[in-house]
Parts: structure tokens; C-alpha cells; sequence
């Protein structure tokens, strides 16, 4: 320890305060997760934050190996338990890419809709968790409520509550009913924009909360660039980047809506950048709803979407298709792609390599809190101990992405 | 081929190949362009430079990933895949390089500060060294952890397992011990040409397949995907003519 110390170290008294380490973690109610950091302080100022990461480790991605690629989709949901239905939208493409088989436009719509429907769930979540972590109680109650509501229409649509499992290759798992639908529309128009509204407005322009986030941890764009920022990290420091807009997938490119830039590249600015993502997100959801055309949800092509149940009970081939595809798989042709999707926390990407089996050879995943994460260490130098907890909370960070 | 798929679609690839591979020069080993994506091999002790051209001149600003592949059975066993992406040009490439253990890879911290992390892991899950990277240490598995688990010769099941132990007081490490087999369940058509003799099927000559009629599939079988070739190129079981 000897030399971190100060030649002028603050004094209290006769005793001298040298530099000290501290453990943030891996058991911290602000760390989301199991995070450990290292710390390293001068007085209250943060000198050096060594984040150990992988005490979530599972190994997902070589269980993936030894599953087909269907068995494989649900560990998608248990990556980012906040948004499991971004997870699981990357890795679907990446299969559809290298098959190079059509979705039909409602299963598109009904996946960007979904996907929509997790961003807000998501940004419910981290939005309250961030303002709790800088000292407030109430706006994250009321938002966890609308969270609460998100749930349960996955719940409804898909008969789970967090890891869905709904997006398959070549479409989504069941068609939604129509009563679901009119539901979220007016969920939509009611409910969401009330206890949004309320819950913001009690911290927006809340002079305590900006002062525990304007210009704290502000990256600039070349920042963001050179340390492989994505999503509302790269749009809070003002790069007009999004996916969705720019690569476009599913039925996005149909879609109008706005991108959000934040100015100073601050925690605030990353807050506000999500905040206004919601609005954006509800923009698109009423889009889906409106244009969504009546058809089939998933691609008639049987050698890779299983028959649905009625038609197993009177066709011989349907049956032999559904056996084949619950216990062989399909297979993929040989190849390798890396699919990236905008997921509510940023690029959220599936590098896939297949060699023409029904099994992924390897299966990268591509977290997005793993570059947000190592940039933690040049965001907090020099800001005070508190504030860590801040640019923990405007970074959206969960473990079960980070270590897969 | 048409592109059928809704995955995400970035600008068009013409062109950008040829453009790439004359850029790179004699720092490419090989370049293809296979379900959209563009591959380019370089040198294992060129990256840093081909890289470092790729950002510079040809605006590919962002390095998303580092992708590590083993394939045991080749010489230089692994593979380290740079996904770089161009915030300008609205394109995405993959640079490939292959290593073997005791070929280090050289660094690329030198030119984003987000590859420290991404190499640890390649590190840490194959084994590849980075020469040049100051911070090469495990990241995602434990402390004092030993092999490197994505290796394809690792076993699923690892080689120990962790339990509080009451007499010691903390955590212990114990070889692991399965109370059942590890089920790997295979379920390849053994029609398709298993490789390995089916049980009841030992005497079973190897004769020419009759030529069987296949199942009419209901829509669309022209799009199927086919079964690979190396399954394709074995003996079929003549009890396939009955299914």
C-alpha cells in the first residue's frame, strides 16, 4: 500500500489518512447482481475500480454446444432476465440468417411488438433501480407497478412471466388473442403514460437527483466509441446510433419513431435517454398494433417450425415432423454469422458457427454490460464513492448477460 | 440467393470485399463472403496492423467482439474472430486470425481499450495468449481456476465441484462425481447413415441403398435445409426404405 500514499495526506488530528482498498460487493443491494469491485481511494475520491466479474458464470455458452438449436433458445431468457425476449430475439435471427427462411409479417410485427413491450419492462426496472440507488423510494414503487403490468401480458401471451421462450426460428410460439391486444392498446393510452408521467415527474427535474447525476461520469464520443459503448450508452454521448433505425430487422424498418441523444454524455443524459426511450417504445407498440395484418405466426416450412397440435391429430406426416423436430432438430446449413439486435441495454449480439449438425458448434454470445462494464474503471477516477453507485445504476447492468 | 430472412441488414457488401482484400494486401490469407458476412483471414502477426488499417482507413470504428472457436482437430486449433462494426458506413466485418497454445496472438489493446476485457476472456475460455495485453488474467472463471473450459476437449461436467464443507467451515473443491451418466442423447436419423453399427445391426451388410422413394414432404421441401454433406456421402441403412 505504501506507494499509493499521498507525500500531503489529509490529516485529522495526528493521524494520517493514506489511500485505502475497499470491496464494493459481491453482496451490495446497488451492484445488481453479484459484482465485486476493488476499489481503491484516496479519502472519499476513487482512485483505481478493478471489477472481478463471473460469479454468474454457468457456462451457457457450452451448454448450448450440447443442445439443439431449439433446446438451446430458452438459456437465451436466463442471459438478461430484465429483457428475455431481446435475448432470445438475436439468437432466432441468427438461426433465420443462416437458414435464410422467411418470417411471416405478422409473427414480424408480433416480435417487434414484444420486443417493444420488453424495453419499456426493462427500462421500468432499471430506471426505478437507478433512482433508488441515488436515495429515492417512491417513483421506483410505482414503476416496478408498470413493470408489474408488462409481466403480466407475457404472461398472458406466452403462460410465463419472465423467460418466455415465445420467439422461435421462423416466428414466434402461439399467436396472441385478440382481447390481448386491445388490452396492451389501452394499456398504452392509460395506464402507461399516467404512472409514467407521475413517477418521472417527481424526479427529472428533481434537484437532489441531478445532483447526484449531471456531470457525473460524462464520456465523450470518441469515449464511447473506442470502449464498444451500444444503446442508450453510446445515444447518452450524443452518437445518434441505433439498430433499430440503422440495421433495420423484423418489421422495424416500417416503423416511425425517433432516436434520442443525450448532450453532455452524463448519467443524466443516459437516464433521460431511456426515459425518452419508453415514450419511443409506447410510439412503435401503437404502430404494431395498428398495422398488424391478420395471417400466420410462424413459417410454413415444416422441416423447421413443428406442426401445431390439431393438425398432428389427423396428419401422418404432420406427426412424423413434430417426433423429428422435438428430438433430432433441424439442422442449419454450415456457416458462421454475427447477428446483432438492439436489446434495451445496447448491442446485444449471437456469433454463430454451425457445421451443417442439428447442434450450434459455438455459440458466442455478446453481452452488452461486458465493454460497459470494463469502462467503469476511467468513468468513476476521480468522482467520490457515492457516485459510484450512480454510474453503476445509469450503466443497466445484469449479471446474468455480463457472466453468462 | 435471395435473402429471405428478416435478420438485421446493414448497407450493401459490393464491392467491399475486393476493396478490403486489395487494402489488406499481403497481410490476408484468405477472404470470403458467406450468408452476408464478410470474413477476412489475416496473419496471426499482422492483426494489430490490419486492424489498425481497418479503423483508420476504412472508418471501421468499433471492435464488438472477440470471438473465440476451437477446433481441436486442426493444427493451429483456435480461432479469434474480430467483429468490428463502422458507426459511418453502417457496416459490419469479421477478421479472423488462428492460434495455436503456444502461438500468441498480438494485442489489439493498443487500439481500443475495450479489447482488455474481450482478450481476458478469449484467455481465460481457450487458452490463447495475447502477447502485449498487461492484464491478462482469468475473468469469468473462478480464483485458482485451472484449465480452460471451452476448450471442446473440457467435459460439460468440469473436472470438480464446490460444497460448504462443515468441518473445515468454508467452501471445498472435490473431484466431481456424477450419480448418473452425463446423458448425451443422439438423435440423428440413424437412416441418415449413423456412424457407428446399430445395436441388432452388426451383420447387416453394407450394400447399396435401395433406391427409396422419399416422403413427400407437405410444403416447401425444396427449401428444406439439407442434411450435410458428410452424412449425405455415408452408407445408408437399407431399414430406411421402410420408414
Amino acid at each position: 500500500m505504501s506507494q499509493f500514499q499521498l507525500d500531503q495526506a489529509p490529516t485529522t488530528g495526528d493521524e494520517v489518512i493514506s489511500n485505502y482498498t475497499i470491496n464494493f460487493g459481491p453482496q451490495h443491494p446497488a451492484a445488481h447482481g453479484v459484482l465485486r469491485m476493488v476499489m481503491e481511494l484516496d479519502g472519499e475520491i476513487i482512485e483505481r475500480i478493478d471489477p472481478h466479474i463471473g460469479l454468474l458464470h454457468r457456462g451457457t455458452e457450452k451448454l448450448i454446444e450440447h443442445k439443439t438449436y431449439l433446446q438451446a433458445l430458452p438459456y437465451f431468457d436466463r442471459l438478461d432476465y430484465c429483457s428475455p425476449l431481446a435475448m432470445e430475439h438475436s439468437y432466432v435471427l441468427a438461426i433465420e440468417k443462416l437458414l435464410n427462411i422467411e418470417v411471416p409479417i405478422r409473427a414480424q410485427y408480433l416480435r417487434v411488438l414484444f420486443a417493444e413491450l420488453t424495453r419499456i419492462c426493462n427500462h421500468m426496472l432499471n430506471l426505478g433501480s437507478h433512482i433508488l440507488d441515488v436515495g429515492a423510494m417512491t417513483p421506483t414503487l410505482w414503476l416496478f407497478e408498470e413493470r408489474e403490468d408488462c409481466l403480466n401480458f407475457f404472461e398472458r401471451a406466452a403462460g410465463a412471466r419472465m423467460h418466455m421462450a415465445w420467439f422461435r426460428p421462423g416466428g414466434v410460439h402461439q399467436d396472441v388473442p385478440l382481447k390481448l391486444l386491445a388490452d396492451i392498446a389501452d394499456w398504452l393510452d392509460t395506464r402507461l403514460p399516467t404512472l409514467f408521467g407521475d413517477a418521472m415527474s417527481l424526479v427529472v427535474d428533481n434537484r437532489i437527483f441531478k445532483q447526484r447525476n449531471v456531470d457525473i461520469a460524462v464520456v465523450s464520443k470518441d469515449d464511447a466509441v473506442r470502449w464498444g459503448f451500444s444503446g442508450p450508452m453510446i445515444r447518452g454521448s450524443g452518437v445518434a446510433w441505433d439498430l433499430r433505425k440503422s440495421q433495420p430487422y423484423d418489421a422495424y424498418a416500417k416503423m416511425d419513431f425517433e432516436v434520442p441523444v443525450g448532450t453532455r454524455g452524463d448519467c443524466y443524459d443516459r437516464f433521460m435517454v431511456r426515459v425518452e426511450e419508453v415514450r419511443q417504445s409506447a410510439r412503435i407498440m401503437k404502430q404494431c398494433l395498428a398495422e398488424m395484418p391478420e395471417g400466420p405466426v410462424a413459417s410454413d416450412d415444416r422441416k423447421v417450425v413443428p406442426p401445431k397440435r390439431a393438425e398432428m391429430k389427423s396428419s401422418m406426416e404432420a406427426l412424423i415432423h413434430h417426433f423429428k423436430l422435438y428430438t433430432e432438430g433441424f439442422h442449419v446449413p454450415a456457416g458462421e454469422v454475427y447477428v446483432a439486435t438492439e436489446s434495451p441495454k445496447g448491442e446485444f449480439g449471437v456469433y454463430l458457427v454451425s457445421d451443417g449438425s442439428n447442434k450450434p458448434y459455438r455459440c458466442k454470445i455478446r453481452p452488452t454490460a461486458f465493454s460497459h462494464l470494463q469502462a467503469m474503471d476511467f468513468m468513476s477516477r476521480g468522482h467520490m464513492l457515492p457516485d459510484a453507485t450512480a454510474i453503476l445504476g445509469a450503466l443497466d447492468i445484469v449479471f446474468g448477460e455480463c457472466d453468462r | 440467393m435471395s435473402v429471405v430472412h428478416s435478420a438485421p441488414k446493414f448497407a450493401s457488401s459490393d464491392g467491399v470485399l475486393e476493396a478490403l482484400s486489395k487494402a489488406l494486401g499481403p497481410m490476408l490469407v484468405s477472404a470470403k463472403e458467406e450468408h452476408g458476412e464478410i470474413i477476412l483471414s489475416v496473419v496471426r502477426d499482422q492483426i494489430e496492423e490490419a486492424l489498425r488499417l481497418l479503423r483508420d482507413d476504412h472508418q471501421y470504428q468499433q471492435l464488438m467482439e472477440i470471438a473465440g472457436v476451437d477446433y481441436p482437430e486442426r493444427a493451429e486449433r483456435f480461432e479469434c474472430n474480430y467483429c468490428l462494426l463502422s458507426l459511418t458506413k453502417n457496416h459490419r466485418i469479421v477478421v479472423k486470425v488462428h492460434a495455436a497454445e503456444t502461438t500468441p496472438v498480438p494485442t489489439v489493446t493498443t487500439l481500443w481499450p475495450v479489447a482488455g476485457w474481450l482478450e481476458r476472456e478469449v484467455f481465460d475460455m481457450f487458452g490463447v495468449i495475447f502477447a502485449g495485453n498487461t492484464d491478462l488474467r482469468r475473468i469469468l472463471t473462478d480464483y485458482g481456476f485451472e484449465g480452460h473450459p471451452f476448450r471442446k476437449d473440457f467435459p460439460l461436467t468440469g473436472y470438480v465441484e464446490l460444497r460448504y464443507s462443515e468441518e473445515d467451515h468454508r467452501v471445498v473443491y472435490e473431484p466431481v462425481e456424477l450419480a448418473q451418466d452425463l446423458r448425451q442423447f443422439d438423435f440423428m436419423s440413424p437412416w441418415e447413415g449413423a456412424e457407428y453399427v446399430l445395436p441388432g445391426d452388426e451383420k447387416a451388410p453394407a450394400a447399396p441403398p435401395p433406391p427409396a422413394a422419399p416422403a413427400p414432404a407437405p410444403v416447401k421441401a425444396k427449401a428444406a435445409p439439407k442434411a450435410p454433406a458428410k452424412k449425405a456421402a455415408a452408407p445408408k441403412k437399407p431399414k430406411g426404405a421402410s420408414i
